[in-house]
This record gives C-alpha cells, sequence and structure tokens, in this order.
C-alpha cells in the first residue's frame, strides 16, 4: 500500500505543479505584458482557466494531507523549520484565490478591479517563488534541527541561492506552461502568434533559470549535476525532456494544440522525477544526515492502508467528474460569455 | 505576547474566521437548489435569478472557505508540530476523506456557476445538489477529527507511545455523532437566520419586494425548521460531554462543589478564586435532571478534578450562556415563522415579524463562535483530551506573535472585502437579478 499512497503523493504534486503551474503562469505571464497585450491575456486566461482553477488547487490539499497522515514527521519537521516560507506562501494562496474570486464576481466594475488586479498578480510570482523555494530547501539539506540560533534555524535554511534560484525556476516554468497553455486557447491567428511568442520567451527564461539553479548549485556546494546525471533514471529523464521540447516546438509551428500541452506536462514531469528520483525514498534532506525517507518515517500499517484505500476510493470520484469537467469547458465557446 | 498565547490565539483566530466562511459555503448550496428547483418546476424567472444572485454568494464564501482552510491545514503543522507528528496518522482518515469531499465539491461548483443554460437542465440542479451535499459532507468530516481531539480513540497510550493505531475507530469515536449533528443544524439555521434577515431587510425597506420575499421563504424555512431541533441536538451534545468530558461541562455550568440535586446556574460571574458563583440564577435539581433525567443523581464538579486539569472557567461559562440565549431566540422566532405559515398566514404581511429576523441576521454566527469557544477552551488544558496537553505541542519556533498579528490583519481584511463584495451584490439586485420590465414601469409613471 505505501507504494500506492507514494504514486499519489508524486501524483499530486505533479498535478499541482502543472495544472496549479500553468494556473498560477497565467498570472505570471499577464504580469509581465502590457497595455492590449495584457487585457487579451487576461481574457484568453479567464476563458481557460474561469471553471477550473478552484480544481486545480485541490491537488495542493490532498499533498499536504498525504504527507500529515502518512509521513506526519516529514510534515511537522517541515512546518517547524520551514515555518516562514511557508507562511508567505499561505499569503499568496489567500491573496491570489480571494482576488480571482473577487475579480469576478464584484456586481460592480470599478476602480476595485484594478487593486484586485494588482494582488492577483502579484501574488500569482510570490506564490510560486516560494513553493519553489519549499521544494528546494526540502532537497537542498540544509535543514538543521541542531542549530540553535534563530536564522541559522528558521531563516538561512531556505533564504540562500539555491533555493531562491529553484524558486525562480519554478516561476519560469509556470510562465511556460501557461503560456503554451494558451496557445491552444487562441481564439485567431493573431493571439496564436502572441502567445507563441510569449512562449518562446518563457522558454528562454525557463532555461536561464535552469542555468541559475546549477550556478547557484555550484555556489552553495550542492553536487546537483551528479544527482540529476549520475543515475540512470535522471539522465534519461533529462534526454526524454530535451527531446521532447524539441517535438513541442515543431508541433507548436504545426499548428496544434493538444500536443504542445501534453508534452510541455511531460517535461515537468520529468523534471520532478529527475529531481526526485536521486535521493527516493527519502524526502527531507537534513543537515545531519538523518534524512527524513517515506519508506522509514511513515504512519503505522493500520494507517497506511485505510489512507491508500480513501485515495483509491476518492481517485475513483475525483478523477472522472475532473475529465469530465476540463471535457465540458474544452468544447468550443462554453464559457464565451459566462456571467462574472 | 508569549509564543504558547500567540499560537493559540491564531488558531482561535482562523477558525473563528473559517467556521462562518464554511458554514455558509455548505448551507448555500441547498437554498440554491430549492430555488433553482422551483425554477425547474414553475418556470417562473424570479427564481432562477435567486438562485443566480445566492451562486455568487456560494462562490464568494467557497473561495474565502477554501482559502481559509487550505491556511487551517498548513496552521496545524505550523503552531502545532507535535500534536500533528502524534495525531496525523490517528485521526488523519477523515480528512482524507475530506480531500475527496472537498475535491468533488470544487468540481461540482465549476459546472454549477459556468453551466447556466448550457447544461441540461436537470444535471445542471444536480451538480448544485452535489455542491451542497459534499460540502455538508466536508463538514461532518472535519468535526469528527475535532471530536477525536474531545474523545480520543483508536490507540492505546502507552508509556508516552501511541499503539495499537485504529484510523477507523478513531474516526467513529463517542463525540462524532452529537458534535455533528450540533454543528449541522448550527451551520443551518446561522446561515438560514443571516440570509433570511438580509431580504427581510430589503422587504421592510421595500425593495423589489416579490424577489426577495421569494427568497425569504426558502431561507426563514431552513433557518426555522434547524433553530427548533437544535435544542434537542444541544442535550444530546451536552449529555456526552458529561459522561466524556466532566471538567468541560463542570466549567460549562460553573458548577464548583458537587452535590446531589445539582442545580443550574443560569448567568451569574463565577469567581474562580473563591470557587463560586456570584449572582447567579440557581435552579435546583436541574443540572442533574438535563445530564442524568433524574432530579438528584449527584452530576461531577470541579473539586473533583485536579487544579492542573482544570479548564478557565468563567470564560467558558459566559460562552456557554451566550450560545443557549441565542439558540433559545432563535427557536423562538422559528416557532413565531412556523406559526405564521401554517395558523396565521396574515403575519407574514408583518413588518414585527421581519425585524425580528433583522435582528436575528448575527445571532447565529455569535452563537456559533460562542460554542466553538465551549469545545475549545473547555477542552484546554488539553490538545488531545487527557493524553496531551496544548503547551506540549506548541511549535518551537519563537516570535509567534508577529505571525498573529499578520494572520489578524489578514483575516479582517479579508472580511472588510467579503461584506463589501455581499453589499455591492445585495445593491445590484435591481439592475442584475430583478429587472423591472419597462412597460410596467411606464404604466405606473
Amino acid at each position: 500500500m505505501e507504494y500506492v499512497i507514494i504514486g499519489f503523493l508524486w501524483l499530486s504534486i505533479l498535478l499541482y505543479l502543472v495544472l496549479g503551474g500553468a494556473d498560477f503562469g497565467a498570472g505570471i505571464i499577464e504580469l509581465f505584458s502590457r497595455g492590449d497585450n495584457r487585457h487579451r491575456t487576461r481574457k484568453t486566461a479567464y476563458k481557460a482557466i474561469g471553471p477550473i482553477w478552484e480544481a486545480n488547487h485541490m491537488w495542493l490539499i490532498i499533498a499536504v494531507v498525504i504527507l500529515f497522515v502518512g509521513f506526519p514527521l516529514i510534515y511537522s519537521t517541515m512546518s517547524i523549520y520551514l515555518h516562514i516560507p511557508l507562511v508567505v506562501m499561505l499569503l499568496g494562496i489567500t491573496a491570489r484565490g480571494t482576488a480571482f474570486v473577487f475579480r469576478n464576481y464584484d456586481a460592480v466594475v470599478d476602480d476595485m478591479q484594478v487593486v484586485y488586479n494588482r494582488i492577483y498578480l502579484y501574488s500569482s510570482f510570490i506564490t510560486p517563488l516560494f513553493l519553489g523555494i519549499i521544494a528546494g530547501t526540502a532537497i537542498s539539506g540544509r535543514i538543521n534541527p541542531d542549530a540553535n540560533r534563530f536564522f541559522e534555524a528558521y531563516v538561512f535554511v531556505w533564504l540562500n541561492w539555491f533555493s531562491v534560484a529553484i524558486g525562480l525556476f519554478t516561476v519560469a516554468l509556470c510562465g511556460f506552461l501557461a503560456s503554451i497553455y494558451l496557445i491552444g486557447e487562441a481564439v485567431d491567428d493573431f493571439d496564436r502568434q502572441i502567445f507563441t511568442r510569449k512562449a518562446v520567451k518563457w522558454n528562454v527564461v525557463a532555461v536561464g533559470c535552469g542555468a541559475l539553479v546549477f550556478t547557484a548549485a555550484w555556489v552553495d556546494d550542492i553536487p546537483l549535476i551528479k544527482w540529476v546525471l549520475g543515475n540512470r533514471v535522471g539522465l534519461t529523464a533529462v534526454l526524454a525532456a530535451s527531446v521532447s521540447l524539441i517535438i513541442l516546438w515543431i508541433s507548436v509551428r504545426k499548428g496544434h494544440s493538444m500536443l504542445p500541452r501534453i508534452l510541455a506536462g511531460f517535461q515537468a514531469s520529468m523534471i520532478l522525477l529527475a529531481v526526485s528520483y536521486v535521493h527516493f525514498p527519502d524526502f527531507l534532506i537534513m543537515k545531519n544526515g538523518q534524512h527524513l525517507s517515506l519508506f522509514k518515517h511513515q504512519a503505522p500499517d493500520a494507517t497506511m492502508t485505510a489512507l491508500g484505500w480513501a485515495l483509491i476510493i476518492g481517485s475513483i470520484f475525483i478523477l472522472p467528474s475532473l475529465y469530465y469537467l476540463y471535457y465540458s469547458f474544452q468544447k468550443d465557446g462554453f464559457v464565451e460569455d459566462a456571467e462574472h | 505576547m508569549n509564543d504558547f498565547l500567540a499560537a493559540r490565539s491564531q488558531m482561535a483566530l482562523s477558525l473563528g474566521f473559517h467556521i462562518i466562511y464554511a458554514c455558509i459555503g455548505m448551507v448555500m448550496p441547498f437554498f440554491m437548489a430549492v430555488s433553482h428547483f422551483r425554477w425547474l418546476k414553475t418556470k417562473d424567472e424570479h427564481h432562477k435569478n435567486i438562485a443566480k444572485a445566492w451562486s455568487k454568494g456560494v462562490a464568494i464564501f467557497f473561495a474565502t472557505g477554501a482559502v481559509s482552510g487550505t491556511i487551517l491545514s498548513f496552521e496545524l503543522g505550523l503552531l502545532w508540530p507535535k500534536f500533528m507528528q502524534y495525531a496525523g496518522p490517528i485521526f488523519g482518515m477523515p480528512f482524507s476523506l475530506e480531500g475527496t469531499a472537498f475535491f468533488i465539491e470544487a468540481i461540482a461548483l465549476g459546472f454549477f456557476l459556468y453551466g447556466w443554460d448550457r447544461l441540461n437542465p436537470v444535471f445542471h440542479w444536480f451538480t448544485g445538489v452535489v455542491v451542497g451535499i459534499s460540502g455538508l459532507t466536508s463538514g461532518i468530516l472535519v468535526v469528527a477529527a475535532n471530536s477525536w481531539m474531545n474523545s480520543p480513540a483508536g490507540f492505546d497510550y502507552v508509556n508516552g507511545q501511541y499503539i495499537n493505531i485504529d484510523p477507523i475507530k478513531a474516526m467513529f469515536n463517542q463525540a462524532w455523532f452529537s458534535e455533528a449533528l450540533h454543528m449541522t443544524l448550527a451551520a443551518f439555521a446561522s446561515t438560514g437566520f443571516a440570509v433570511a434577515g438580509v431580504h427581510a431587510l430589503m422587504i421592510v425597506r421595500k425593495r423589489n419586494v416579490h424577489f426577495h420575499r421569494e427568497a425569504f421563504k426558502i431561507a426563514a424555512g431552513f433557518a426555522a425548521v434547524a433553530a427548533i431541533l437544535q435544542p434537542l441536538a444541544g442535550d444530546i451534545a451536552a449529555k456526552s460531554v458529561a459522561k466524556r468530558q466532566p471538567a468541560k461541562l463542570a466549567a460549562m455550568e460553573a458548577y464548583f462543589k458537587t452535590q446531589p440535586a445539582s442545580p443550574l446556574v443560569i448567568g451569574g460571574i463565577p469567581d474562580e478564586k473563591q470557587k463560586k458563583v456570584n449572582y447567579g440564577l440557581e435552579i435546583p435539581s436541574l443540572l442533574s435532571f438535563l445530564v442524568y433525567d433524574n432530579f438528584h443523581e449527584p452530576v461531577k464538579g470541579l473539586d473533583q478534578i485536579p487544579e492542573q486539569d482544570q479548564p478557565p472557567v468563567a470564560i467558558t461559562h459566559y460562552s456557554f450562556q451566550v450560545m443557549v440565549g441565542f439558540g433559545m431566540f432563535m427557536m423562538l422566532v422559528g416557532v413565531l415563522y412556523l406559526v405564521a405559515v401554517w395558523f396565521k398566514k396574515h403575519w407574514l404581511e408583518k413588518d414585527w415579524l421581519l425585524k425580528l429576523f433583522i435582528i436575528a441576521i448575527p445571532t447565529g454566527f455569535i452563537a456559533v463562535e460562542a460554542g466553538w469557544m465551549v469545545t475549545e477552551i473547555g477542552r484546554q488544558p488539553w490538545i488531545i483530551n487527557g493524553i496531551m496537553r496544548t503547551a506540549d505541542a506548541v511549535t518551537p519556533m519563537p516570535g509567534i506573535a508577529y505571525s498573529f498579528y499578520l494572520f489578524t490583519a489578514i483575516y479582517f481584511s479579508l472580511s472588510i472585502v467579503v461584506v463589501f463584495l455581499l453589499y455591492r451584490q445585495i445593491r445590484m439586485v435591481p439592475q442584475l437579478y430583478d429587472k423591472q420590465p419597462k412597460n410596467l414601469q411606464l404604466s405606473h409613471s
């Protein structure tokens, strides 16, 4: 059963990265667009994510619940040492979720819209930045239960070049995912060109941030290259991601909508696989070498069995209806003039 | 402010706001579905527009409820990591099921909000019903986690170790049924009165009277029935508390000294040093009767609880009195409303009845907050009743006071915006949901 649960944990992190990431990305690319371009992005993005954005963010809840029920020591250790970035991330989630809804459900359209919008855009940037920082810290091996000074124990753990670079890379990845997603939502050729240009831009930014991550790892003495490329799975994942990137751009040029999305999601999963595989089954890398493992630090058997069944039964309910939701709103013109 | 107090305050603040968002978010879909059903049956556009107007409220509260719930799922660990480390695997079962229910709610809400005039009408209506049912299920499941803290089950605690863990047994703990029943009715009563009161206000002010009257009927019906059933659920809950947590019951009743034919104290100012209640109204034997159904069996008083295991008495007692007082008031309004519906139809036209509902707008939520204060403060000093002390569960990270100030600012600004949005929704009813036909306006002028 532990494999089922670990599988679900990995899947919910991945789906949150891909679906939630595309959702954050819509805000990020709007933030970095200007004028009419920005307005166009907003309209298309709203049309694309309006009905499904709540569902996209449920994956985070699922991942958290799996952690605190199945791997309580991992959850509580992260809660203690990553308290500050978790709080910032929560602020971002709160501000973003409410501002998005307020922006679309305010009965009166006036200056308040500008306020909601600004909050929405900035929090779209901050939330994935800190999600990335948290993820970066989990694998960087900086968490130090033996530290006894405040900054050492609770701040410099995550405030370092490597974690921040991972945060920026996450932001860029979100922008890339969203722009690839939006290419398929374009209503005419002109729109398509705009979003394709954005996708190229974000692809470049993502690659740049990726290079930044490796540089930061080198500065912070983290053997990232060895971790990612030093084993067959990591190497294969990186190669697969690179090859799929080439196919992705050929397919965009040919005018496909769905294939590029699938490939972009595939790339995100390969990146996640490459970074998570090397430490597996360790989930939280500790400075003192007492890493927290998904095998060694799991809940008692009875809990794991119950949790596994809850996830299996839950997914029988969730996945088909989720698919039907995506399918329904993919049909042309479905949300064209949805009331808001 | 020390870290422990700050952590407790932040938790109380978060739960205090979340419970209001959650109540409205889980009950309003039912109102919406009833109105939607009436539209499907009668084809009267008013009902459709009411359902639409309410669905905007549902969307706003679902989003705020979802984010405040997300905050809580992290806060449990951020503030009480020791508690989660041990309790997570034991009481996590309802949370993992709740994840599913919540997910289904989000999916169904997506369909409902964007499905107007696009989906098959019956399927569209059904998605609205699913929003309500899954929301309610989530609520009941989360209460199971709280009831486990009051009535720990599904493990053996031996030499500081939690062994023989059985998450299913933990979920079906003794307190679950009574707490969930009490909370469900509370959600219906508080949301029902708040919604009915707002529509009553608009009727009294003669704005879109027909629209608001139809809306009022639905909300007031739910509110009245829930408020009348609530004292019964309260009685079941109190009997269960007396059996499992005598200290909490004694604090609720400010009942210091064990005595046969235990009296019930109404009101009064508990003096925790002198261990007595000043200025309270004492009704002989009533407490014995309420707890044991006879007039002489002694109820366990605070004198039989070790000093270090006693909850704060005064605040628990006050909260309890506030909850019961407002509960009684709502029950009375509920009875009057049902009498009006069944026997005295002309009352429904009277302003006094509507004005009672306007007064009742906040009462349900005040009672809900007071009730949660009774549950949570009355359980102190324990976080897991009789097993783990709250003070032992708190995070080692210093400086929680700043976090508390930050979250206070967030919740208050969030609530101000929500109220502002609702105000704008209500003000826009004539333009958005209840347009007067042009020729009608002309014929009047």
